[in-house]
């Protein structure tokens, strides 16, 4: 008789992929494991991650290749780190909506279930649309895409407009640098988006659904169809979900590669077949959303937090985190750091927590100069302002935003006024055109940066770019525009020097050709 | 890719946009669909989805430019993104990408190196697609392993 394989759970998260975990997998198969293909843990610094199942849990090894198998499976592999449940990283976390992720296989809808899935959508069918709104307010769930705006109050909106035909909308446009939490969720656990939207849908009164993914997530899309395939075989979707009578489809629409499509209004028109570009409000999508019917627009974040919410109560939520910023946040740390990934902690944690104790510093060993908040419109804040706590507001009282919850770091060697200059850069390429501020001024800002670089008029040139950013701020249709300003003005702010005439003017003697440097500001 | 004579690919962008028309908003899966199938978009097949989905062609073309996925020319035989976006400057990406630019043609015939702003993969970065397939930790010599295949 054969000794039962060895069950050894290999990451099949995109992240993992990159790095090899396909061909790990493969290695282990051949020799004779029985290998499950779960989510990330979202200790990315040491995919590929892999686990095998003993007695004590399940033991982990970092960094994993196909040459590791003998010795992992001997437990003499140097990259091991023990049981994974208890690894200091994940212990000091508090994970709500990624409790599952990492441990469950994403395609098992039993698996899902054991593990304490399907049990808010069974509560919230008990309950009245009114009573689950009333419930998801209670919590204090704010919109995770960056806005922060309560989940519940929106919901209220969609279920008290008349109409004849309402929809839930899932913004899976996740194209924030330094962002990835929505496509790991969907990757490693996406029974619970589906869920999620199902309980959106009870609540607002809405009988269609649609998941906007973009199209740089092949992965994501993939384990979400088939999550949905396999929710409409078990009766999670379609007509009388689990018997309740609730009608509920739902569609997956793929992107094309256009980052204003995570904007709301721009991913509705997206959805609708058109152009990407930004509507004006009001009307607000939760009166005149998709094909100008009610919608609820949420992220995908905020959509995985309130199955816990149905199951445990708006109190076990509401409980967690700090002032008005209830819950839990999903912090991604990435860039320049020694340990990137996931954190899912209450809020209130101090950013510094988060890049030293987390992260534990760069990659590269050198100091920590600069950390980028809340994606590609977030502010750059120095180490003088780790003690800021990771909340709403007190981060938008130190003039920055929480976004999607990225945190990206950077080493002594970044060039601030490389990075503001980028800021305009992006923004130029990926503005949708439809705003004049938005559209010709991150061109125009590209413009007066290079010439501050060039060390051309510095000093009345930044007073044009200080200009520039109030008008984009102030006449911006949507956020793009609107918060471009935020990366230029902190680096500006915090890092003077980086812009500075004298020491510009002694690189720009050395490098810069005389006729970029002749042109005047720019009225 | 087959060869398909113009009038059969104008009965199949045809069939592949009358499958769709009955969706809600279809004309983005109907671009995807035909992409996927020829790998860019003609002329003719922006006039034979407009006329099957009763829009205008200038329409369908306004939709099709505003996307990066849409292509309007057949595609390289080999393609390698390279992601600008800031996570990935932090180790170093902006180098990368610069540096592969410039030996594009050494990298082998009909290879096209474009720019992306985030792959989802902010804490591995470099990141990069090879051919279609996510890598993180890349670098010149990664990259020059992955696309040995290239060099004829």
């Amino acid at each position: 008789m054969s000794t039962p394989a060895t069950t050894v759970y290999v990451p099949g998260d995109a992240a993992a992929v990159s790095v090899g975990a396909d061909e790990v997998a493969v290695a282990f198969e051949a020799a004779g494991a029985r290998v499950v293909r779960t989510g990330s843990r979202g200790m990315l610094w040491l995919e590929p991650l892999v686990e095998v199942q003993t007695e004590d849990g399940r033991l982990g090894y970092g960094n994993v290749g196909p040459a590791d198998v003998e010795s992992v499976l001997g437990g003499e592999h140097a990259g091991g780190i023990g049981v994974v449940d208890d690894h200091p990283w994940l212990t000091r976390q508090h994970r709500v909506s990624f409790a599952r992720v990492g441990v469950v296989d994403p395609g098992s809808l039993a698996d899902y279930e054991a593990h304490g899935g399907g049990a808010g959508l069974r509560r919230a069918l008990t309950l009245s649309p009114a009573e689950v709104v009333a419930e998801v307010t209670d919590s204090g769930l704010r919109g995770r895409g960056g806005a922060g705006f309560p989940a519940g109050i929106k919901w209220r909106t969609v279920l008290e407009t008349a109409a004849d035909q309402k929809f839930v909308a899932c913004n899976f446009d996740e194209g924030d640098s330094g962002t990835f939490a929505d496509r790991m969720i969907v990757e490693g656990d996406p029974f619970t988006l589906i869920e999620g939207m199902t309980i959106a849908a009870h609540a607002v009164g809405a009988t269609e659904g649609y998941v906007y993914v973009r199209s740089e997530y092949p992965h994501a899309i993939a384990a979400l169809r088939r999550a949905v395939d396999t929710a409409y075989t078990h009766g999670y979707l379609g007509r009388d979900v689990l018997g309740s009578g609730l009608t509920f489809d739902l569609h997956v629409r793929v992107g094309a590669g256009a980052y204003i499509c995570g904007e709301e209004s721009s991913m509705l028109d997206r959805l609708e077949g058109k152009r990407g570009e930004v509507r004006a409000k009001p009307p607000i999508p939760a009166v005149s959303g998709l094909f100008g019917r009610p919608t609820a627009v949420n992220n995908v974040l905020t959509l995985c937090a309130v199955p816990m919410i149905l199951a445990q109560g708006a109190a076990a939520y509401a409980d967690l985190g700090t002032g008005r910023s209830r819950g839990t946040q999903v912090f991604q740390l990435a860039g320049n750091v020694a340990r990137g990934g996931i954190v899912e902690v209450p809020f209130g944690v101090s950013l510094g927590d988060l890049v030293d104790d987390f992260g534990g510093g760069t990659l590269s060993g050198r100091p920590v100069r600069a950390v980028q908040v809340g994606g590609p419109l977030g502010a750059y804040l120095p180490p003088a302002r780790f003690e800021v706590s990771m909340d709403y507001e007190a981060l938008a009282e130190a003039g920055a935003m929480l976004g999607h919850g990225g945190v990206v770091v950077f080493d002594e060697t970044v060039d601030m006024a490389v990075m503001a200059r980028f800021a305009m850069e992006f923004c130029a390429a990926e503005s949708c055109g439809k705003c004049t501020p938005c559209r010709i001024g991150s061109t125009r800002g590209v413009e007066t940066i290079d010439r501050i670089i060039a060390g051309h008029d510095v000093a009345r040139n930044l007073t044009l770019l200080d200009d520039l950013c109030e008008t984009m701020t102030k006449g911006s249709l949507c956020a793009m525009g609107g918060l471009t300003p935020t990366p230029v003005q902190s680096a500006i702010t915090y890092w003077p020097e980086d812009f500075d005439a004298d020491l510009v003017e002694r690189r720009a003697t050395a490098s810069v050709s005389p006729s970029s440097t002749e042109e005047g500001p720019n009225p | 890719m087959p060869t398909v004579s113009a009038i059969d690919r104008v009965a199949l962008v045809r069939a592949i946009a009358t499958q769709h028309r009955d969706e809600r908003g279809p004309l983005l899966p109907v671009l995807h669909d035909v992409v996927d199938e020829f790998g860019y978009l003609e002329r003719d097949d922006v006039e034979a989805i407009a006329d099957v989905l009763n829009l205008s062609v200038a329409d369908v073309h306004g939709v099709v430019s505003f996307y990066h996925d849409f292509r309007t020319a057949p595609p390289p035989a080999h393609a390698l993104t390279l992601c600008r976006a800031e996570a990935c400057q932090a180790v170093g990406a902006e180098r990368l990408y610069a540096e592969t630019t410039a030996r594009a043609a050494d990298l082998g015939d009909d290879v096209e190196v474009r720019e992306v702003f985030c792959l989802g993969n902010c804490a591995l970065g470099p990141s990069g697609t090879v051919d279609g397939r996510l890598h993180g930790r890349l670098d010149a010599d990664r990259l020059t392993a992955l696309t040995a295949g290239w060099r004829g």
